[in-house]
């Protein structure tokens, strides 16, 4: 880790402001992934700003339906929050699918949003990795990619983004609240926030150098049986293989979303048209950019196979 | 004490302690954060500094340069040692890579350097700063298609390759044949202490607190890399945060540290990253299987066979997966073979049950397979090819030293041992009826349970009991207090407590007035921990010291009687109970003889050819019910029992934890744990714990454990036998098996992920 | 870039190649006294901070480097050793304490960001002969082996049933709307951020299950 001067902000524009100012600034809440990252150098900022003083951590129900979630909202408060709970029970599920009990109680919900790839050749500094080293080339390309994208990949890379919360935020189409460091304020629809690979995959997301999230807003409830299914290896405390979130209403149209498939939350609005025709034309449409490796290939089936069980549990549930 | 007549009554044998479910002395420390491991050790010398470890970027190849200078500079650096400074070193005897490389590079995190400093952050710091300039060599990477170079490796002094009978115009004769290959993967131990050392010299006098199973290996390893007399290391490793065989050698944590303290002048604690256990330390193999099985339609088997291939550095040995197939089961014509092919990725050691643990990974799916093409219930096949005989035993060295190479000799060698007791087929009969096996569908892929297609399976579970040389000392004071000194670990096995219960029973004093220490080189040398010989073979040298003991305390009592005219006082009838010796009508306090300047005595187990003569082994059955959605192919473990036949069971308290806890490991083996290697680079990318999946709580069950009522006094004066390793024997193809009968979907490359099983899975869900 | 030295290179090429030789050395330690910097050489770096941490209700004054996680300043600096470093990346759970009744990572915070929060660790739960009841409990079911995980465990233990009888719902909660039950069935899944390679999990949830009252 590369020493670096640490100072608390008492407010956000303060925050965004101080950021600005500084080259190598950081904001740190949570840390549950920016201090591993910094432990191996990955990221090296050479200041810190501790944000967790902002008193961004309220869950307010808007006027007229909808929820404003502070950036700094821990995970464990936001799938627990009765709201949430209640009206959009994928993101509790989402929530409650990641991580585990100690990591929810650390993590912040814009932390959440911002977290970066898991990709083991993104977390060893030996090996290429075209996000961290721009230029340096794709080791999960012809190397071990199991884990990897099979939709919206590049050349350059072929990384996850490893949020559950994510995917249910984006089928939930939640906005991003967030203040730029001159002070100015501006929303950003959950889906124009992450970005695909490209050929700059070290580009991450939409933000504005020092540019600070302030809240999640969800829209109103959309009702619905709500699911979020994560596949993995393991029970508990792993990163999805693949993910669905599903919002199936009584007459079979719905949402649908997949993490641990592509670099951001994987949703295609053609393919919920297909819903009533089921999980073997969704899938269809959803991956019909795939291009998979021969680790990964799987996942195209896999996802198809969880969607069907998804909607399947979802018919069962409006029976009852 | 030599051991080469199986054991008569002792007073083990009352099992007033030894037997009994006590639990661990050492849990009031262990449970409160108390109980002091290496990195732990602050309080032992002042000044430590801070060692921190860099690994080589490349798999083999050389150092072309390295530029320190950045890293010299930086805050708070004492020194950087690399091989380059370092002084003469030579290899260990027992690691196969050097544990500090270059300019020669052999594997991936290879140390190259350590940086000292003031504190963890600025070593950590520097330790980026290293530049290293690489020449990458071209390395062997990929087992498969290594697999045809590979040669036949001894195992344990015992030849790799075996043949009895004629294996291949039996098998070619039999009216039921089996012919399949298997795989296992790459496993890594991932205990959950990093190796971790404080290194402290005084003048030339090195002293270690360090995690290591095998106090005297890692002395005698140190000694002979450092090119110093053993009498200058003294090694400390009170308590070690697993180990599972990865610390059973010298590892680099330990050198580097001393290396370190060396350079720096002062102490120095190393412990190493996560990030660099996997690549940088041991391994266990991944394997590559065929099993050829020929049977009469009656479920006879006529003919097996088992080939296995590892990969290893040049020198390493072989994960010899069909050791096992030479004593498990019946069959006239026979053949085994070990082979080793060489890979240029990191060291591969022994695991938890090297050998065993995936060659029955293995085995026991072909048994499973084969019954199914018998049409006979698996447990009945298994039962129907019982053998009390070893069907095919090679020479075996003729010391107990596990690292012996020299094989006995030949004229006294029986090539068909009987067994010291077997109970393989019980383990099984109580098992079935405690699992209720009758209610498992034979037809696979039936059974349903909600989402989840539900199924169960067996294995055998079958590890041989390894003897091994163990001394101890035995100290009784004025309170009539007995202690124990003895460098065996601790690792989690229960040895303190064990320790402490032969005592109190050998001396006749409760458990409270019995302290053990372990785990320190100044001590007598133990077995140690590892191959699950560390239990049986500890306590037998702990109990050696206690008769020698009681015979210094009865002669006391005689003395002292004599004393006083009461001269009928006889040492053999003698009696240890209550804290008092008793002869007839006398009885004296121990503490009352041992006197203000206490009693002390020292004695070895030494092991004669009982191991030899007979066969020795601990056996028991796995029975797994396994749920396996429909939809997405997750195996999820929902019961597991093991029946275990493994002699005396000195403390079924912490005997049944290792056994659940070795049942845990094989269902990692089974659903999840692979050290993925990238064959370009030639290194395990899923290098830390979120890449290496291990079980976590949510995939254990309830687990259960039945040992049988056994005792075998062919073993040692405790009559008991090793059980660290045998639940994992086997536990991995029981739910391989209860997989194929949950979906009817056959896998043979372990892990079984849901990848492997949804695209051979009905679609329909 | 300092080469290595030529004549040195050549010699552990040769040691290589036969390896396994062992090679004589000198008896006593060999230090290379130009490795041995001085602190006057030390480059500059951010200053060390104050900071206030309140641990098991005691409270420390310590001048930090920034760069230390809460678990470096409490093993290293108030040698409050229970809490140990299983990976140091938040993958392993072996160095959960709790923070205002919280159980968290204590190796993924800076322990300047926890001034003003009340610590509590291993240490701080009992002692060897005044045991917290989920202490007493691993050691009655032995739900543990080596040890290394078990602080981490207990600690998370001991917040987990908080967090269910405050209602915070898992994973496994069939029902949201509904308070989560105290089932092992929750508490597997809830103790998954614990790893214990030993595998005593079984036992581990004996243990919880006792002190929580509501065997399943």
């Amino acid at each position: 880790m590369k020493a670096f001067t640490y100072e608390r902000a008492t407010t956000p524009a303060e925050a965004a402001s101080a950021a600005a100012h500084a080259n190598g600034t950081k904001f740190i809440a949570g840390g549950t992934n920016l201090l591993d990252l910094m432990k191996l150098q990955i990221e090296t900022p050479t200041h810190l700003i501790d944000i967790n003083d902002l008193g961004l951590d309220r869950i307010e129900p808007i006027t007229g339906g909808g929820l404003r979630i502070g950036a700094l909202v821990r995970n464990t408060d936001l799938a627990a929050n009765e709201h949430v709970r209640r009206d959009y029970a994928v993101l509790s599920r989402a929530l409650l699918a990641g991580a585990s009990g100690q990591l929810r109680n650390q993590a912040t919900t814009a932390g959440n949003l911002l977290q970066r790839t898991r990709c083991p050749y993104f977390y060893d500094t030996n090996q290429p990795c075209n996000k961290r080293e721009p230029g340096s080339g794709c080791g999960a390309l012809g190397g071990y990619s199991r884990h990897h994208a099979i939709v919206g990949v590049s050349d350059a890379c072929i990384a996850t983004h490893p949020s559950d919360m994510a995917v249910a935020m984006r089928i939930l189409d939640a906005t991003v609240e967030t203040v730029q460091p001159n002070g100015l304020t501006r929303t950003i629809p959950i889906v124009e926030l992450h970005r695909l690979p490209g050929n700059t995959p070290h580009i991450e997301h939409t933000l504005v150098p020092g540019e600070l999230i302030t809240a999640v807003t969800l829209p109103k409830p959309v009702g619905g049986t709500q699911i979020y299914r994560k596949v993995r290896d393991r029970a508990s405390y792993a990163f999805a293989l693949v993910s669905v979130a599903a919002i199936i209403q009584r007459d079979g149209t719905g949402r649908v979303a997949l993490g641990g498939v592509a670099h951001k939350p994987w949703r295609v609005e053609a393919a919920e048209r297909k819903m009533p025709r089921g999980a073997k034309a969704v899938t269809k449409e959803l991956l019909s950019s795939a291009r998979t490796t021969h680790d990964n290939a799987f996942k195209v089936q896999l996802v198809e196979r969880t969607l069907a069980s998804v909607l399947n549990e979802a018919l069962n549930e409006t029976k009852v | 004490m030599k051991f080469d007549t199986p054991a008569t009554s002792n007073p083990i044998d009352q099992l007033k302690v030894v037997g009994q479910p006590v639990s661990r002395i050492d849990g009031p420390l262990k449970t409160t954060g108390t109980a002091p491991y290496a990195y732990d050790r602050y309080d032992v010398v002042p000044n430590q500094a801070y060692g921190y470890v860099l690994g080589s970027a490349i798999a083999k190849g050389r150092i072309v340069s390295m530029n320190l200078a950045a890293a010299k500079a930086s805050p708070g650096v004492i020194t950087i040692v690399t091989a380059e400074n370092a002084g003469k070193l030579a290899k260990g005897n027992l690691n196969t890579a050097l544990l500090l490389g270059g300019p020669e590079i052999q594997h991936y995190h290879q140390a190259v350097a350590v940086v000292v400093a003031e504190t963890f952050e600025q070593a950590r710091a520097a330790a980026h700063l290293i530049h290293v300039n690489y020449a990458r060599a071209k390395g062997l990477f990929d087992l498969t298609s290594e697999k045809p170079k590979g040669t036949p490796k001894d195992v344990f002094g015992a030849a790799g390759e075996t043949s009895v009978g004629n294996f291949d115009k039996a098998f070619s004769a039999a009216p039921v044949r089996l012919d399949k290959t298997y795989s296992t993967a790459h496993e890594s131990h991932s205990m959950l202490e990093p190796h971790a050392t404080v290194a402290a010299w005084d003048g030339d006098q090195l002293t270690l607190w360090t995690s290591n199973q095998m106090i005297d290996w890692g002395v005698s390893d140190m000694a002979l890399t450092l090119s110093i007399p053993k009498e200058k290391i003294r090694l400390i490793s009170s308590y070690i945060g697993g180990g599972f065989g990865a610390k059973l050698f010298l590892r680099t944590d330990a050198l580097m540290a001393a290396l370190a303290a060396r350079a720096a002048r002062r102490p120095v604690k190393v412990a190493l990253q996560r990030a660099l256990v996997p690549n940088n330390t041991v391994h266990r193999s991944a394997t590559i299987q065929r099993i050829k099985i020929g049977a009469a339609r009656d479920g006879q088997i006529t003919a097996i066979g088992h080939e296995s291939w590892s990969g290893n550095l040049p020198g390493g040995g072989a994960e010899a997966g069909a050791v096992q197939t030479r004593a498990l089961y019946a069959g006239a014509n026979r053949m085994t073979s070990n082979r080793v092919a060489t890979l240029d990725l990191p060291e591969a050691n022994a695991m938890r049950a090297p050998n065993e643990a995936p060659g029955l990974a293995a085995l026991e799916i072909a048994i499973d397979e084969m019954a199914e093409k018998l049409g006979m219930d698996p447990i009945e096949f298994r039962i129907k090819n019982d053998t009390q005989v070893v069907p095919d035993s090679p020479p075996k060295p003729a010391s107990n030293d596990p690292q012996s190479e020299k094989p006995q000799d030949q004229e006294k060698h029986n090539p068909h041992p009987p067994f010291s007791i077997r109970q393989l087929t019980q383990c099984f009969q109580v098992g079935a009826e405690r699992f209720g096996w009758n209610k498992r569908n034979t037809k696979p892929g039936l059974v349903r349970d909600g989402r989840w297609l539900v199924g169960m399976g067996v294995a055998s579970a079958f590890r041989d009991n390894i003897v091994a040389k163990s001394a101890a000392r035995v100290k009784l004071d004025k309170r009539g207090h007995v202690t124990v000194e003895t460098d065996m670990t601790d690792i989690g096995t229960g040895s303190y407590t064990i320790i402490a219960q032969t005592a109190a029973e050998m001396m006749g004093v409760p458990l409270e007035k019995v302290t053990v220490r372990l785990g320190d080189s100044s001590f007598p040398v133990s077995a140690g921990s590892g191959g699950q010989w560390g239990g049986n073979s500890s306590t037998s040298g702990v109990y050696a010291a206690c008769v020698k003991l009681r015979e210094a305390v009865a002669q006391e009592a005689k003395t002292q009687l004599a004393k006083t005219q009461q001269a009928d006082f006889n040492i053999n009838d003698a009696i240890f109970a209550d804290g008092q010796i008793r002869s007839g009508s006398h009885s004296i306090s121990l503490g009352e003889l041992a006197g203000s300047k206490g009693l002390v005595a020292e004695d070895t187990i030494e092991f004669g050819d009982l191991d030899k003569r007979y066969h020795q082994s601990t056996f028991g059955a796995h029975f797994v019910e396994v749920g396996v959605d429909a939809a997405t192919g997750e195996t999820r473990v929902r019961r597991m029992l093991a029946v275990c036949a493994a002699g005396r069971i000195l403390n079924p308290k912490t005997a049944r934890s290792q056994v659940i806890g070795a049942m845990t490991m094989g269902v990692g083996a089974a659903l999840m744990e692979s050290l993925e290697v990238d064959k370009r680079f030639g290194y395990f990318v899923n290098h830390d714990l979120a890449g290496y999946e291990v079980p976590v709580h949510a995939d254990i069950p309830h687990q259960e454990v039945i040992f049988l009522d056994e005792t075998d006094p062919i073993s040692s004066p405790m009559k008991a036998k090793g059980v660290g390793e045998l639940g994992i024997c086997g536990a991995a193809a029981a739910v391989a098996n209860a997989i194929y009968n949950a979906t009817g979907v056959r896998v043979r490359d372990y892990p079984i992920t849901l990848d492997k099983l949804i695209a051979k899975m009905p679609t329909r869900v | 870039m300092a080469e290595f030295n030529p004549s040195r290179r050549k010699f552990i090429q040769s040691t290589a190649v036969t390896s396994g030789a062992v090679i004589v050395g000198r008896l006593v330690p060999e230090a290379d006294a130009k490795s041995v910097l001085q602190p006057s050489q030390l480059t500059k770096e951010p200053a060390n901070v104050n900071v206030l941490l309140r641990v098991n209700g005691s409270e420390h004054q310590l001048m930090v480097d920034p760069r230390t996680t809460l678990l470096d300043a409490l093993r290293e600096r108030l040698h409050l050793t229970g809490t140990k470093k299983g990976c140091d990346q938040g993958q392993c759970g072996a160095c959960t304490v709790i923070v205002d009744g919280r159980r968290i990572a204590s190796c993924l915070t800076l322990a300047v960001m926890q001034e003003g929060h009340d610590i509590i660790t291993i240490e701080g739960l009992g002692t060897p002969t005044n045991l917290h009841p989920m202490q007493a409990a691993f050691i009655k079911h032995d739900g543990y082996q080596c040890g290394f995980c078990t602080p981490g465990q207990i600690c998370s233990a001991v917040a987990m049933l908080d967090e269910v009888k405050t209602g915070i719902p898992s994973h496994v909660t069939a029902d949201l709307i509904q308070p989560p039950e105290m089932t092992t069935i929750e508490f597997r899944e809830r103790m998954s951020g614990n790893i214990c390679r030993c595998g005593a999990y079984s036992n581990i949830q004996e243990a919880i299950a006792e002190v929580a009252g509501g065997r399943t």
